[in-house]
C-alpha cells in the first residue's frame, strides 16, 4: 500500500559542496598570502627560497595529520612536542652508545609509539580526559629529557642520518616535502575512504551512539593515540636530522602550533568534523606566513599575534555566520 | 452516582479557595497536542494527586506551572487572579516550586548553599553572610526533619537526603505550591516513609501540594484529592475518599483502543533466545524468559522498573552479575554491543538523541554504521553499496527526507526514528529489541513503526518491545512480561491481557511490597 516515495541519494554534487566549504575559503587565503608574499619580497619566488619555506611546516604537519583524526574523534594530545623531545633524547643517547642510522630511526619511532601507547592507556583504560592526561605527559616526557640531558646536547649524528632532514629527492624537492605529500595522501585515504575513518567521525559526533552501533570505541581511540605518538616519533627523526643535534628544548611550544594548524584547517575542536585537505592547506598558510614575515624581518612577536588573531577568527567565524543566517528546521 | 447538577455539593476542600487553578489549558507541540482544555486546582493544606498514563500530559502541566512552557490557551489563576508565568523565575516568585525526579542541585556546593542559591542572606557589603546562611539552613533542615549537616557537600549525601535538601530549598523560597513529580521513584521503603511524614508537615503548614505518582498505594495513602488526565484531556477529579482503586484505574486507561494497530497472525516459530537467572547488582534481578521467532514480546512496567537496563545488559552495554543467554540453544557471551550485533541481537534505544542517532552525519551514514563491514571491502568504503543499503531499508519504512545525503538532524523525530530502525534492520538481526519505539513521535510515524514491527515479526524476526504505553502493549504484543522494581512480577499470554491487570501488576496493587 505504501507507494514508497523515492528519496534521492544526493541533491548537490560533491563539487558544489566543496566550493562552499571552509577548505575553499582557506585555499583562497593561501593564494592571497602567496601573492602578497611575492609582492612584499623580491626573493620569495626564488625556487630555493620556496623550498626552504616548506621546512616551516613539514615536520609539524606530519603530526598534524594524525592529530586531526584524534581531534575529530573528540580527543586531543598536547604532549606531541614533548614526545619529540623524548624521542630525540633517546636517539641521542643511543648515538652516544654507538648506534647507527637504522637503529636511530627505529629508536625514534619506537619511543614515539611507547609514548602514544602510554597516553592512550591513560585515556582509554583510566578514563582520564585527554586534555588533562596529555598536559601531564607533556611535562613528564620533556621532564625526562631535561633530566637526561641537563644543559648538554647530543651532537655528531652520522652523515647518513642527515638524509631525512637535509636530503633532497630531486632539485629543490626535499625528502621531508615528499614525505609530507605521502603522509597527506595516506591520511586522506584513511580518514575519507576507509571504514576506520567513518568510525572516527561517528565517535567524534556521538560516542555513545557509536558504541551502541557496535563500534569498538576504546580500540579506535587507543589506535589514534598510538598513531599520533608514532608520527611524533617520525617528526623527531626528521627534526633531529635537520638540526643535527638534540637539546631538551627541541620543538618547544610545537603542540600549540600543530593544534593551530589542525583547527585552522577546519577541524572542529569539539570533534566530529574536518578534513585532511583543509589541514594540508592550513600547513601551507602557516608555513608561508612564517616564512614571509621572516623575509620581511617582522619580529616574532608580531607573528604570534597574527597567528593568534587568525585562530580566534577561525573559531569565531562559523559561529558568527550561524548566528547571522536565519534558522531553518525541517 | 446521584449528583444533581443543581445542588453543587462542595467538593472536600472547596471551602478553602484554590490557591492555584488552571482552566481550559491547551498546549501543542509540533505534531502533538499535549494538552487540550484541561483544568486543575490546588488547595492550601491539601495533597492533589495527578494521575495518568505516560503521555497523558502530566509533565507538560508541570512545565506550565513552573513557567518553562507557556500555554497556548487557557488561564492560570493565582488566588483567583489571572497571572502569567513567563519564566521559571516568575513562577518561583509566585511561590510555585517543583521537586523533580532529578532535581537540579549542585553536587559540589554545600547543603546550605544549595538551599539558598540565588537568595542567600547577605552582609551589608553585599557578600554572602555565611554565619546566617548556615544558621538558616540548619533551621530549614530541622523543619523538614532532616538530620543533615548544612556544611556537608551535597555529593556526599544519599538520594533521599538530596531530596530533603530539595524540599528545604522549596521551603526556603517560601513556596505556597509544591509540586512533587514522582518523588519516591528512587527511594527505599524507609525513605519513602520519611517522605510521607514530610508531606504531612507541609500540609500542616498550609502548602498546596501537587503529587504526581504512578504508585496507587502512595496516592491512596497521602492524597486528599485526585485529578485524572488521559491523552491530554481532563477526565475527572474528586476526593480520594470517594473513589476506589478500580475506578481510578478505569478512568486512567479506560479507552477504547482507538489507535489502529495492524492485524497479525500471531503464529510463532521455534525458540531463538533464552535468558536465565539474569541479574545485575543494582538494576534487575533473576530475570528469565524465552523468545520465539516471529513473536513480539512486550515488556511493560513503570519508569525505573529496570526494563531498559535489562535490555542494555543483553546488548552488551553493561555487564550482568549472573545469568546466562542462549541463542538457538548455544550459550553465548556478550561483552560489547559489537558482540551482540555479531550474534544477531540489536537494540533500538529509547534515548534516540543520545544513543541511537548521530545527528550531524548524513542519513545514509547513520544507516550503514553498524554494517560497515558489509558495505566496505578490505576496509575501504564503497559508497554505491552504502547508498543501496540505505535506500533499501529506508524505503521499507517510508522515510520522508529530501535526500539520503541529508543531515539526520534536519528530519522530524518520527523520521529520525525510522532511520535508527533502518540502521538496525540493515544488520539483518535475528532478535530486535525496541525500547519505547514510538515515544515522542507523531501519530503518522507511530502507525508506520507499528505496521513495520508486524511485518518484521511475520518475516520471522523475534521482537522485544519495551513500552510504557498500554495501547501499544495491548495492540502489538503476543505475550507481555511486567516488571516492577527490577523483577518480573507477571506474565500474560495474549488472550489474558487486559489493561487493568497490567496497571495493577506494574504498580504493585494487591501485592505486598
Amino acid at each position: 500500500m505504501t507507494d514508497a516515495r523515492i528519496v534521492p541519494d544526493r541533491l548537490d554534487t560533491r563539487a558544489s559542496r566543496l566550493l562552499r566549504s571552509w577548505e575553499a575559503l582557506l585555499l583562497a587565503l593561501a593564494v592571497a598570502i602567496f601573492i602578497a608574499n611575492a609582492f612584499a619580497s623580491p626573493y620569495f619566488l626564488d625556487p630555493w627560497n620556496l623550498s626552504d619555506a616548506t621546512f616551516n611546516f613539514t615536520e609539524k604537519a606530519m603530526i598534524a595529520f594524525p592529530m586531526a583524526l584524534l581531534i575529530i574523534s573528540g580527543e586531543i594530545d598536547l604532549s606531541v612536542a614533548s614526545i619529540i623531545a623524548l624521542a630525540s633524547t633517546a636517539m641521542g643517547h643511543a648515538l652516544s652508545l654507538g648506534a647507527g642510522t637504522p637503529e636511530l630511526v627505529l629508536i625514534g619511532l619506537g619511543t614515539g609509539l611507547i609514548c602514544g601507547a602510554f597516553n592512550g592507556l591513560l585515556v582509554t583504560r583510566l578514563g582520564l580526559p585527554s586534555i588533562v592526561a596529555t598536559i601531564g605527559t607533556m611535562s613528564l616526557f620533556r621532564g625526562v629529557a631535561y633530566i637526561v640531558l641537563g644543559d648538554k646536547a647530543y651532537t655528531g649524528y652520522p652523515e647518513a642520518f642527515a638524509t631525512f632532514g637535509q636530503g633532497y629527492v630531486a632539485w629543490v624537492v626535499s625528502v621531508e616535502f615528499v614525505l609530507f605529500w605521502i603522509l597527506a595522501a595516506a591520511f586522506a585515504v584513511l580518514l575519507h575512504v576507509t571504514s576506520f575513518g567513518r568510525t572516527v567521525y561517528a565517535i567524534g559526533n556521538n560516542p555513545t551512539a557509536a558504541l551502541f552501533s557496535g563500534i569498538r570505541v576504546v580500540r579506535v581511540k587507543f589506535l589514534l593515540f598510538l598513531m599520533t605518538g608514532l608520527f611524533s616519533g617520525l617528526a623527531a627523526v626528521c627534526l633531529t636530522s635537520r638540526l643535527g643535534s638534540t637539546r631538551p628544548s627541541i620543538a618547544l611550544g610545537w603542540e600549540l602550533e600543530i593544534i593551530t594548524m589542525v583547527v585552522l584547517g577546519g577541524v572542529s575542536i569539539l570533534g566530529g568534523s574536518g578534513s585532511i585537505f583543509g589541514v594540508v592547506i592550513a600547513a601551507f598558510v602557516l608555513g608561508m606566513v612564517t616564512f614571509g614575515f621572516g623575509l620581511m624581518n617582522v619580529p616574532g612577536i608580531v607573528m604570534s599575534i597574527f597567528i593568534g588573531v587568525l585562530l580566534i577568527a577561525v573559531i569565531a567565524l562559523p559561529r558568527l555566520i550561524a548566528r547571522l543566517r536565519p534558522h531553518r528546521h525541517a | 452516582m446521584l449528583v444533581s447538577p443543581v445542588t453543587e455539593a462542595p467538593a472536600p476542600g472547596a471551602e478553602r479557595a484554590a490557591v492555584l487553578a488552571l482552566e481550559g489549558i491547551a498546549k501543542s507541540f509540533p505534531g502533538v497536542k499535549a494538552l487540550d482544555g484541561v483544568r486543575l486546582s490546588l488547595h492550601p493544606g491539601e495533597v492533589t494527586a495527578l494521575v495518568g498514563e505516560n503521555g497523558a500530559g502530566k509533565s507538560t502541566i508541570v512545565k506550565i506551572l513552573t513557567g518553562i512552557h507557556q500555554p497556548d490557551e487557557g488561564a492560570i489563576l493565582l488566588d483567583g487572579q489571572p497571572v502569567r508565568f513567563a519564566t521559571p523565575h516568575a513562577a518561583a516568585d509566585a511561590g510555585v516550586t517543583a521537586i523533580h525526579q532529578e532535581t537540579v542541585l549542585f553536587d559540589d556546593l554545600s547543603v546550605a548553599e544549595n538551599i539558598y542559591l540565588g537568595h542567600a542572606p547577605r552582609t551589608r557589603l553585599g557578600l554572602i553572610d555565611w554565619r546566617r546562611l548556615y544558621a538558616q539552613a540548619r533551621e530549614m533542615l530541622a523543619r523538614v526533619g532532616a538530620e543533615i549537616d548544612p556544611t556537608a557537600r551535597l555529593r556526599d549525601l544519599g538520594i533521599a537526603n538530596k531530596h530533603l535538601v530539595a524540599v528545604a530549598r522549596a521551603l526556603s523560597i517560601d513556596a505556597r505550591v509544591v509540586i512533587m513529580d514522582e518523588p519516591t521513584a528512587a527511594l527505599s521503603h524507609k525513605e519513602i516513609t520519611e517522605l510521607y511524614a514530610l508531606v504531612e508537615r507541609l500540609k500542616a503548614e498550609g502548602k498546596a501540594i501537587l503529587f504526581i505518582s504512578h504508585k496507587f498505594d502512595e496516592i491512596f495513602r497521602i492524597a486528599d484529592r485526585y485529578t485524572v488526565f488521559r491523552d491530554g484531556r481532563f477526565i475527572g477529579e474528586g476526593a480520594i475518599a470517594d473513589v476506589s482503586e478500580a475506578e481510578l484505574v478505569r478512568m486512567m486507561v479506560g479507552r477504547s483502543i482507538d489507535a489502529i494497530f495492524p492485524a497479525r497472525a500471531h503464529e510463532t516459530g521455534d525458540e531463538i533466545l533464552r535468558v536465565e537467572g539474569y541479574s545485575h547488582p543494582t538494576e534487575f534481578d533473576s530475570i528469565s524468559f524465552s523468545l520465539r521467532r516471529g513473536e513480539i514480546l512486550g515488556f511493560y512496567g513503570l519508569v525505573g522498573a529496570g526494563r531498559s537496563e535489562l535490555m542494555q545488559a543483553l546488548f552488551g552495554v553493561t555487564r550482568p552479575s549472573a545469568g546466562s543467554v542462549t541463542i538457538d540453544g548455544a550459550p553465548v557471551s556478550i561483552r560489547s554491543p559489537a558482540d551482540a550485533i555479531a550474534r544477531g541481537i540489536v537494540y533500538v534505544p529509547e534515548d534516540r538523541g543520545a544513543q541511537g542517532a548521530i545527528r550531524a552525519l548524513p542519513i545514509f551514514q547513520n544507516v550503514t554504521l553498524p554494517s560497515l563491514n558489509r558495505t566496505s571491502r578490505h576496509g575501504f568504503l564503497r559508497l554505491a553499496e552504502e547508498f543501496r543499503l540505505a535506500r533499501d531499508y529506508t524505503r521499507r519504512l517510508d522515510l520522508r527526507a529530501a535526500s539520503l545525503d541529508q543531515e539526520l538532524a534536519q528530519l522530524s523525530g518520527g523520521n529520525q526514528q525510522k532511520v535508527v530502525i533502518a540502521k538496525w534492520l540493515a544488520t539483518r538481526p535475528r532478535v530486535i529489541v525496541l525500547d519505547e519505539p514510538t515515544k515522542g513521535i507523531d501519530i503518522g510515524s507511530k502507525a508506520a513503526v507499528h505496521e513495520f514491527m508486524a511485518e518484521l515479526a511475520a518475516e520471522g524476526l523475534a521482537v522485544i518491545m519495551v513500552s510504557s504505553e498500554i495501547p501499544e502493549i495491548l495492540g502489538m504484543s503476543d505475550r507481555v512480561i511486567v516488571m516492577r522494581e527490577g523483577r518480573m512480577v507477571a506474565e500474560f499470554p495474549r488472550d489474558g491481557l487486559d489493561p487493568e491487570r497490567l496497571v495493577r501488576a506494574a504498580a504493585g496493587i494487591g501485592t505486598k511490597p
